[in-house]
């Protein structure tokens, strides 16, 4: 719990001090980016209100077997595969992923598969894609990163067999 | 939007044939509490990004973040990510301010990247309890060179597609 308020102090500082480099411009400055800030406010507010209580709904009906069976040590290049796949179709919660990655962990899955897991789950997995980047990003821009994002789980899975870690 | 809508009302109608009306309700008041948790950090986020967005000189930022900015604007981009505090309510946002005041679709994927795969906010907070020690701190090290990976790929892929936005 520490960290979480850790991490609103850092927030709320920042807002701070580059909400007091705005004074510093100009009250005009100020006012128009605290009234553009609360517009964005309000629109992105159902969405994620919509994202939040829906993924409950979502990550419940997903049974976690499913995704932890595919993934075992003799897995191989297969496994990173199905990984990969799975870290994209699992719910985009900030919890979702590393209870599936660490129960796959305990089921005897292997280290570069959960970790090819993990990585396309945090890089693009398609509800946070859906929910989160589209309201605040340009689509073009959203779509763009994700298909950039692709190689990079499979290259994280060769890393992590190259040294054997962890 | 409508997709999600009806996606989230089959499975919570799954649910509820599953669970009765005790998992749905249970479901519900839990993502409610979590909910009202971050809407103060969602309101940050924006302010932070409608801030950065209007106190950033745009000429510098297309030069140290823009297309003709190489490895030193992905850098900057991976760095800027790895530092940025708060969750996706943050990081989006910024990003986005980033995009309209000059930088380029390389050095904000390498920051989104980055802010994804070594910020510290997930990693604390989440992955540290849940993965352990061990796993997170390799996951960490093995994601360091990818957000500057992905930019480059992202430039090179973008100035090929639009060959008319890129730089003279």
């Amino acid at each position: 719990m520490s960290a979480a308020i850790l991490i609103d102090i850092l927030l709320w500082g920042s807002v701070a001090a580059v909400g007091f480099i705005a004074l510093q411009r100009g009250r005009a400055v100020l006012t128009n980016s605290l009234r553009e800030g609360t517009m964005d406010f309000i629109n992105i507010v159902p969405r994620i209100a919509l994202g939040v209580i829906g993924s409950g709904y979502i990550a419940a009906v997903i049974p976690a077997e499913i995704i932890t069976g595919w993934l075992g040590p003799d897995s191989g290049w297969a496994g990173v595969l199905t990984a990969v796949i799975a870290g994209a179709a699992t719910p985009g919660g900030p919890v979702v992923g590393f209870s599936i990655g660490a129960v796959a962990m305990k089921a005897g899955g292997g280290a570069p598969q959960v970790i090819a897991y993990v990585i396309a789950w945090a890089l693009f997995a398609f509800q946070r894609l859906l929910l989160w980047e589209i309201p605040f990003m340009p689509a073009r821009f959203v779509w763009f990163r994700a298909a950039v994002s692709l190689p990079f789980p499979f290259l994280a899975a060769a890393i992590a067999m190259a040294i054997g870690r962890p | 939007m409508i997709v999600i809508g009806v996606l989230v009302a089959v499975s919570a109608a799954l649910v509820y044939r599953r669970d009765g009306i005790d998992g749905v309700l249970e479901i519900l008041t839990r993502d409610l509490a979590l909910f009202g948790g971050i809407l103060p950090r969602v309101l940050a986020g924006c302010l932070l990004g409608a801030f950065i967005a209007e106190i950033l000189p745009h000429e510098k930022v297309s030069r140290s973040l823009g297309p003709t900015s190489g490895l030193k604007g992905l850098l900057i981009g991976t760095a800027f990510g790895a530092i940025l505090p708060g969750g996706p309510f943050t990081a989006y946002p910024v990003a986005s301010a980033l995009l309209t005041v000059g930088a380029d679709f390389g050095a904000t994927i390498a920051m989104v990247v980055s802010w994804t795969l070594i910020g510290y906010g997930r990693a604390v907070a989440w992955e540290l309890p849940i993965m352990g020690t061990d796993f997170t701190l390799w996951r960490i090290v093995i994601s360091l060179p990818l957000p500057v990976l992905a930019g480059a790929l992202g430039r090179f892929v973008y100035v090929r597609m639009y060959p008319k936005s890129a730089p003279p």
